[in-house]
C-alpha cells in the first residue's frame, strides 16, 4: 500500500482533487434546482407541483449511470462535444437534485403551516413569506439531510469513472492495471474516499444530534 | 424513421429482457443476503457486546462511505490477488450484499433506537429475559417501523446494480449497451428502453413503499427511522 502513495501518489491526489472539484460544482448547482423544484412543488398552482413531482419522480428512479452514459453518449453524437468529467457532473447534477428536493420539501413541510398563514396575513406575499419567513426556517432543518446528500454526491462522482472524468476512482483503475496490485491499489483509493467521506459523516450525526 | 423502429425488434426486445432478468436475479440475492446480514449486524451493534459492537459499528461505517464500485472493482480485481476469484454474477452479489447489509444495519439499528425505552423496561419487568424481550417485543415493533425504509433502500440497490456493468455483469445497461454498440442509430432508442425499464421497476416499488407506509400507519415514525439513518438515498 505504500509503495502505491510512494509510486503512483500525484495521481491519486489528481483524482482526489477531481472528485472534490466535481462533487461541489455537482452540490452547488443540485443545491439551486433541488430547491427551485423543492418551492415548485408547495406553490399553490397545480400545473407547477406536477411538473416538479415528475421531474423529482424521473430523476429519482432511473440509475445514475443510465443518466450520466445518456450525456457521454448521446449528447456528442447529436449535438456538442462535451468531455467526460463535464458529462459525469451533468448526470450527477440531475441525478442528485431530485433527491435535494425532496429533502428540501420535507424541510419546508416541516415548518409550521402557521408561519406561511401568518406571514400572508400580515400583507407579505407567497413568495415574500417562502423567502424570508418559511426558508430561512425549512433550510436549519435541512442541514444534517444536506450533509449526507454531500456525502452521497462524493460517493456516487465515483461514476466519473465510467465516462473518463480521470477522478479517484478512474486513476484507481488505471494505476490498478500499471501497478499489477488491484488489491493494494483499491484499498489506497478506498482510504482516500474515507478522508473525504467519513469526518463529515461524523459531523452530520454530530449535528443532527445537537439540533434534535 | 424505420431505423429506429428497428431498435425494438423481438431479438433486441428479448435480448433486453435477458438483461432484465440478470438484473433481477442479481437484486433479489443480494436483498435477500443483505437483509439477513444487515439485520444480525444492525442488533449486534444495538445491544453493545463488549468490543463486538464497537468493531461493527466502524466497520459498517467504513463501508457504507465507500462508493459502490470500488467495492465491486475490488471484490472482482482486488480479492483474486488473495487467491479468491468470482465470476461477475457472484462478485456483483458480493459486493451488493456487502455494501447493502451495512446500510441496512443502520436502518435496523435506527429502527430499534426509535422504540421507546418503556417498551423494554416494561418486558424487563414482567420477567422476559434482555433476549426474549427483544425477540418478542422490541423488534417486531421496530421492523414495522423500518419497512417503508428498507424498501427505498432496496430501490437503490435494483438503480445500483447497474453499475456493475463495469465488471461485464451481463446485466439489463451491459445488454443495452451492446444493441447500439452494433448500430449508432440505436442509442437513443436503447436509452428510452433503459430508462422506462428502470424507472418502472424502481417506481412500482416507490409506490409499493408508499402503501406500506401508508398502510402500516408508520408515516410518521418511519420518518424519524430515516431521520436516523445517515447516507440513505430517500
Amino acid at each position: 500500500m505504500i509503495s502505491i502513495f510512494q509510486n503512483y501518489g500525484g495521481e491519486l491526489l489528481y483524482g482526489l482533487g477531481q472528485t472534490l472539484l466535481c462533487s461541489i460544482i455537482a452540490l452547488v448547482f443540485a443545491l439551486i434546482i433541488g430547491s427551485g423544484f423543492a418551492i415548485l412543488e408547495v406553490v399553490p398552482n397545480k400545473f407547477f407541483r406536477v411538473i416538479a413531482r415528475v421531474y423529482i419522480e424521473v430523476f429519482r428512479n432511473i440509475p445514475l449511470l443510465v443518466i450520466t452514459m445518456f450525456f457521454y453518449v448521446v449528447i456528442p453524437m447529436y449535438i456538442v462535444e462535451i468531455s467526460g468529467f463535464a458529462s459525469g457532473t451533468i448526470g450527477l447534477i440531475l441525478y442528485s437534485s431530485a433527491f435535494i428536493a425532496e429533502t428540501v420539501r420535507s424541510g419546508i413541510q416541516s415548518v409550521d403551516p402557521g408561519q406561511m398563514e401568518g406571514a400572508r396575513a400580515n400583507g407579505l406575499s407567497f413568495w415574500q413569506a417562502m423567502r424570508y419567513i418559511v426558508l430561512p426556517q425549512a433550510f436549519r432543518y435541512v442541514i444534517p439531510p444536506l450533509g449526507n446528500q454531500f456525502i452521497n454526491l462524493v460517493k456516487n462522482s465515483s461514476v466519473l469513472a465510467f465516462v473518463a472524468g480521470f477522478d479517484l476512482m478512474y486513476q484507481g483503475n488505471v494505476i490498478a492495471s500499471d501497478s499489477l496490485q488491484s488489491m493494494s491499489t483499491y484499498l489506497c483509493v478506498g482510504v482516500l474516499y474515507l478522508i473525504l467521506t467519513l469526518p463529515l459523516s461524523y459531523y452530520m450525526r454530530y449535528l443532527e444530534k445537537k439540533l434534535a | 424513421m424505420l431505423t429506429v423502429l428497428g431498435a425494438y425488434s423481438w431479438i433486441n426486445i428479448r435480448f433486453l429482457l435477458e438483461g432484465a432478468w440478470v438484473t433481477i436475479l442479481v437484486s433479489v440475492c443480494s436483498i435477500i443476503l443483505s437483509y439477513i446480514f444487515g439485520v444480525i449486524l444492525g442488533i449486534i451493534r444495538y445491544v453493545e457486546i463488549k468490543y463486538l459492537s464497537a468493531i461493527v459499528g466502524f466497520v459498517i461505517d467504513i463501508i457504507r462511505n465507500l462508493p459502490l464500485i470500488l467495492i465491486i472493482f475490488f471484490t472482482y480485481f482486488g480479492l483474486p490477488n488473495i487467491g479468491f476469484k468470482p465470476d461477475p454474477i457472484w462478485a456483483s452479489v458480493i459486493a451488493m450484499a456487502v455494501f447493502e447489509s451495512a446500510m441496512v444495519a443502520e436502518i435496523v439499528r435506527a429502527g430499534i433506537v426509535s422504540i421507546p425505552v418503556g417498551q423494554m423496561e416494561g418486558a424487563r419487568s414482567t420477567g422476559m429475559s434482555y433476549w426474549q424481550a427483544l425477540r418478542y417485543i422490541i423488534l417486531p415493533q421496530a421492523i414495522k417501523n423500518m419497512i417503508p425504509a428498507i424498501v427505498s433502500q432496496f430501490i437503490s440497490l435494483v438503480k445500483d446494480t447497474s453499475l456493475a456493468t463495469i465488471i461485464v455483469l451481463p446485466d439489463l445497461m451491459n445488454h443495452a449497451q451492446i444493441i447500439y454498440g452494433q448500430n449508432t442509430n440505436y442509442t437513443i432508442p436503447m436509452f428510452l428502453a433503459l430508462a422506462v425499464m428502470y424507472f418502472i421497476v424502481c417506481y412500482s416499488l416507490s409506490l409499493l413503499s408508499q402503501y406500506l407506509d401508508h398502510r402500516l400507519g408508520t408515516a410518521k415514525k418511519s420518518g424519524e427511522v430515516e431521520e436516523v439513518v445517515q447516507g440513505a438515498e430517500r
